[in-house]
């Protein structure tokens, strides 16, 4: 029994960190139609703003956690901005597959660029929050997976009051419904669209640290694996659709940890992969999404 | 208040709209008729800013918007009700109003707007914390409406306000439509297939035909133009 819980702790703070992730992924399918690749180099981005500032602050104190966690969301922030402005905006009437090809070379442009300039070498992440391991029962919880669950809910509730409660979070669920309406209704399509690569580009800098406080080696290609499996959360849980991404990321990270606990340890990205297509057999339109027939 | 020169508007090589001219007094109501392919919705489409003209000028109040970004001309005070309602229907009844007030900052002008769409939609009003999506037809309609005077717009257009609706309801959101131009104030530029109805609420009429006007004139006497009879009103 506690090595069910215990899996399920470890599980569901790995799944924390691909729904942060995944959420952008979603966000920007969201009002843009397309899968925004680059997104997990913007993740690999994220881990090592985390690195340099883990530097300027002295280890292990909770303040300085927060202040690196803070500064990297900025600047991923304003990272996804640029890219969408530089490498997407000019594309807006293109055919999404010339998007999609762009995204995958900006990509690959965030990857090598990280290559020369942090190196190819694996670094060891600082542990900039403190780190204590608590026993209830026969679990162990540590505070960095407390820290991951704690950083993840509340940047989910804040997320959700943005998108369901503010002006902004409003006119993003109207650019999603419908673009051309939401022009008529006088919004900015494109501030809005910036505003939500901000948005999903800070989450994806707290996805990195917290991932890089769990499994402390980071290099610039980092981003591929945990990119890809968000990305394939955000299709499980309806992409498109927020508390799908959530959802997908949560069941993505607790069946992955429960299977590398097994015997089959060997095959838990396999395992993981076919659920995706079992679940996308029944359901095409993810666990949350919608089936919608597109309209011309 | 609005005035179109010598608009052209093409898709591709294919040309909709060759070199229109009309204009609107402040505070009629005027319609655009004609068939399928006329070019009605692509008229409507380039004075709000989605389409952008090959030649000519769009000038609103004095104003030269024909280059002006969509999101700008909202902001002028001028408002598209497009066809098909376009309403956003994951968003519920009432935020689909807030978004109708996205430039608006006054909230005591904000709240004044709702509650005259309440007033003269009473069902939005019972529907308030639906999803639009599940409105029936006309109900849509009429939220497509009330988001848009939720605008506080000077100058209403109107795509095909009867496309789709339960006969019954098509005569009240008429007699609403002409309600918001007499107690408003509020121009109002209506296109419709319905050419009887069109020309029964409106002062002015322009007749489209293959991206050109090919008659025009009052109302009321379009209504028993002979010729006119026969194409679209239905002998």
């Amino acid at each position: 029994m506690s090595e069910f819980l215990q899996q399920l702790l470890n599980g569901l703070s790995l799944g924390a960190i691909y729904a942060l992730i995944a959420l952008g992924y979603t966000m920007v399918y969201g009002v843009l139609r397309f899968i925004n690749f680059a997104h997990s180099d913007v993740f690999m981005v994220g881990a090592f703003i985390g690195y340099y500032m883990g530097k300027l602050v002295p280890e292990g104190t909770l303040w300085g956690g927060l202040a690196v966690l803070g500064v990297a969301m900025i600047g991923c922030a304003l990272l996804g901005m640029t890219i969408e402005r530089l490498a997407y905006r000019r594309l807006r009437s293109a055919p999404t597959l010339n998007v999609l090809i762009t995204a995958i070379g900006v990509s690959l442009l965030l990857e090598y660029t990280g290559q020369v300039f942090f190196g190819a070498a694996p670094r060891n992440f600082p542990a900039i929050f403190p780190v204590r391991n608590f026993q209830i029962g026969g679990v162990i919880i540590g505070s960095n997976q407390l820290i991951v669950i704690a950083v993840s809910v509340v940047l989910m509730i804040v997320l959700q009051l943005i998108v369901y409660r503010t002006r902004i979070g409003t006119a993003m669920r109207a650019v999603s419904l419908n673009p051309k309406a939401a022009v008529l209704m006088g919004v900015n399509n494109d501030v809005v669209i910036s505003f939500t690569f901000g948005l999903g580009s800070a989450l994806a800098a707290a996805g990195g640290i917290l991932y890089a406080l769990n499994y402390p080696s980071i290099d610039p290609l980092m981003g591929v694996m945990p990119g890809l499996k968000a990305f394939v959360a955000a299709i499980l849980g309806g992409i498109g659709n927020i508390p799908g991404a959530a959802l997908g990321g949560l069941i993505l990270g607790t069946v992955e940890t429960f299977v590398s606990g097994s015997q089959w340890s060997t095959y838990k990205d396999a395992i993981a992969f076919a659920i995706l297509i079992i679940i996308l057999l029944f359901r095409p339109a993810g666990l949350l999404g919608r089936f919608t027939v597109e309209k011309v | 208040m609005l005035s179109i020169t010598d608009l052209s508007v093409s898709y591709g090589a294919i040309s909709a709209l060759s070199g229109i001219s009309f204009s609107i007094n402040q505070g009629s109501i005027v319609t655009l008729i004609g068939g399928n392919g006329a070019g009605k919705t692509t008229t409507l489409r380039t004075i709000s800013g989605l389409l952008r003209p090959k030649a000519g000028r769009i000038e609103f109040l004095g104003e030269d918007i024909t280059k002006l970004a969509a999101h700008k001309i909202v902001a002028r005070s001028l408002c598209h009700v497009p066809e098909g309602r376009m309403i956003f229907s994951n968003l519920t009844v009432d935020e689909n109003l807030s978004m109708g007030a996205y430039l608006q900052r006054d909230p005591e002008l904000i709240a004044k707007n709702r509650d005259y769409v309440f007033s003269i939609f009473p069902r939005l009003k019972e529907r308030v914390k639906q999803m639009a999506g599940t409105l029936s037809g006309g109900e849509q309609q009429m939220l497509a409406i009330g988001r848009a005077l939720m605008s506080n717009p000077k100058f209403l257009m109107l795509d095909e306000p009867s496309l789709g609706i339960a006969p019954r309801l098509i005569s009240t959101i008429f007699e609403k439509i002409v309600e918001i131009n007499q107690k408003q104030g509020i121009t109002i530029l209506l296109v419709e297939q319905n050419a009887n109805l069109a020309l029964e609420v409106s002062q002015q009429a322009y007749v489209l035909e293959t991206g050109r006007i090919v008659m025009q004139g009052e109302s009321k006497q379009l209504r028993t133009d002979p010729q006119l009879k026969a194409t679209y009103l239905g002998g």
